[in-house]
């Protein structure tokens, strides 16, 4: 289990009626704003944190199971600790990590990702949005979201 | 129906390759053509795909449906005729294609769902259809001639996500679960006034997170739903359903919970003809369940009798066993492909 501490600089106003992915996110279109969002110590941490869960988790392969091509599935679990409260943020943070992590391991590794206990106000909901691959598959849909994400993860 | 004798196992007869993204969901023709059928499949990659068994014996891709969603295709369901085919859509909308000969021709688009349509189900005379979507509604929509559906009902009452909907076998019974972990029964009152009659295990029986699916047995007495918690549970219904009056809701209540069994996500479960439970998981596993014969207090029991670890390279998504020949299953999974499967002895 590996803690990520996620810093936020919580500038403008955020729609947090839900939380649900947003499916509006035309209010953090201009790039003052992306980069308010996706700071580089953000970035460089969800880097961190995903080369720490690969080494982890070495890869040891046995005669037996190279021959039978049979590779281990790896579990693990994430944890991230926004500072700030607002649960639609969470849940964005939450969706950036899981695409980087969808990204950058093997599909063998099948991760859950929590909201680091007690930090949070509705904590529950959005483990459940973020752990749930059906409405992430829906949500990575959306292109303004996923050009959101995107600009997060690679500014 | 006599099970075979002795230690079963699933035998892969072959993996069907060809969908470019995670395959959800899979439906049987209920009539098909030759012997064993016809398989519908939906995918990430916005297709549905039609395959058949060949005369060589093999199964082939017979038919691509695209250009048609503009989104995953979540979910696939067959007309009870066979002749159309029901696929649900990220993109909010529900496509009917007929089957002509092999070629499929789109002839309705149904909207009105606010958001992604997860689930798709016809009732056993085909008159009806009900959808579910992220809006928290089921839409029940009534087929008139000409292709023409109109919606009927649009049922409120889940909190969340409805994740999927079933017919009863044979009633006009439709059965819903979703994200708010909830089960729920709806009937008519006569003139398309649907309301739901049961919630069930809302007393503390109940699931504790996404119920993912739900699939009747052939007698319509029982039902099992499966979910995020870890368990799938068994629910049955005292009322005989051939004695009711048309009301046929019945009173279902939890009969037993199988726990222990899965360490991750239950996606889907399917009930054969024949009374096996197969399941589909998080762990890229396929398992079977099975009553137990063996009767302590008169209390119905489950056991696990086949579990199939690595029946693919990630989760499986959706299982359906065959609705003609009762020992071959289909999976479908993230990992892109499908499988056919048939329930055999291990050799000795």
């Amino acid at each position: 289990m590996i803690l990520f501490d996620c810093g936020f600089d919580n500038g403008g106003d955020i729609d947090d009626d839900n939380d649900e992915f947003p499916s509006k996110v035309g209010k953090y279109k201009a790039k003052t704003e992306l980069h308010h969002f996706c700071s580089l110590p953000i970035l460089i941490r969800i880097q961190e944190m995903v080369v720490g869960l690969l080494n982890a988790n070495p890869i040891v392969y046995k005669k037996k199971e190279r021959r039978a091509r049979n590779v281990p599935t790896v579990i693990d679990e994430v944890t991230f600790t926004p500072t700030i409260e607002h649960c639609s943020m969470a849940t964005l943070i939450g969706l950036c990590l899981r695409v980087k992590l969808m990204r950058s391991l093997p599909s063998r590794y099948k991760v859950d990702i929590r909201v680091a206990p007690g930090r949070h106000a509705t904590e529950a909901e959005v483990n459940k949005q973020l752990n749930d691959k059906e409405r992430v598959a829906a949500a990575l849909e959306n292109p303004n979201l996923l050009e959101l994400v995107d600009s997060c993860l690679e500014p | 129906m006599e099970l075979l004798d002795g230690e079963l196992e699933l035998r892969e007869i072959q993996k069907l390759e060809g969908h470019t993204d995670r395959v959800w969901s899979l439906a049987w023709n209920p009539t098909g053509t030759g012997v064993a059928g016809m398989l519908a499949s939906c995918s990430g990659d916005k297709t549905v795909r039609i395959w058949q068994k060949g005369p060589s014996g093999s199964w082939d891709c017979s038919a691509v449906l695209e250009d048609t969603h503009t989104r995953t295709v979540r979910s696939c369901a067959w007309s009870p005729s066979g002749k159309l085919l029901a696929t649900a859509s990220f993109d909010g909308t529900t496509a009917i294609w007929e089957r002509v000969g092999g070629e499929f021709e789109c002839v309705a688009t149904l909207e009105g769902h606010e958001n992604e349509v997860k689930s798709v189900s016809w009732n056993a005379s085909g008159s009806l259809l009900a959808t579910c979507a992220r809006d928290k509604t089921v839409w029940i929509w009534e087929a008139q001639p000409g292709n023409e559906f109109e919606c009927v009902s649009v049922l409120q009452g889940h909190t969340q996500d409805v994740k999927m909907v079933q017919w009863h076998p044979f009633l006009d019974v439709l059965v819903s679960v979703g994200y708010d972990n909830s089960v729920k029964v709806w009937t008519e009152d006569g003139d398309d006034d649907w309301h739901c009659v049961q919630t069930l295990g809302e007393a503390g029986s109940g699931h504790t997170s996404t119920v993912w699916a739900l699939s009747f047995n052939s007698a319509g007495d029982r039902m099992v739903t499966c979910s995020d918690d870890l368990t799938l549970k068994i629910w049955d219904t005292s009322q005989n359903p051939s004695e009711t009056s048309g009301d046929g809701s019945g009173s279902w209540s939890h009969l037993c919970t199988l726990s222990g069994y899965h360490d991750r996500t239950i996606f889907s479960v399917h009930w054969s003809r024949d009374g096996l439970i197969a399941s589909g998981a998080a762990d890229d596993a396929i398992r079977l369940f099975t009553e137990s014969k063996d009767r302590m207090v008169d209390q119905p029991s489950y056991k696990m009798l086949v579990k199939r670890e690595k029946a693919h390279d990630m989760d499986v998504n959706s299982v359906q066993w065959n609705l003609k020949e009762p020992k071959l299953l289909a999976s479908a999974s993230d990992d892109g492909t499908i499988k056919i499967w048939e329930l055999s002895e291990v050799s000795k």
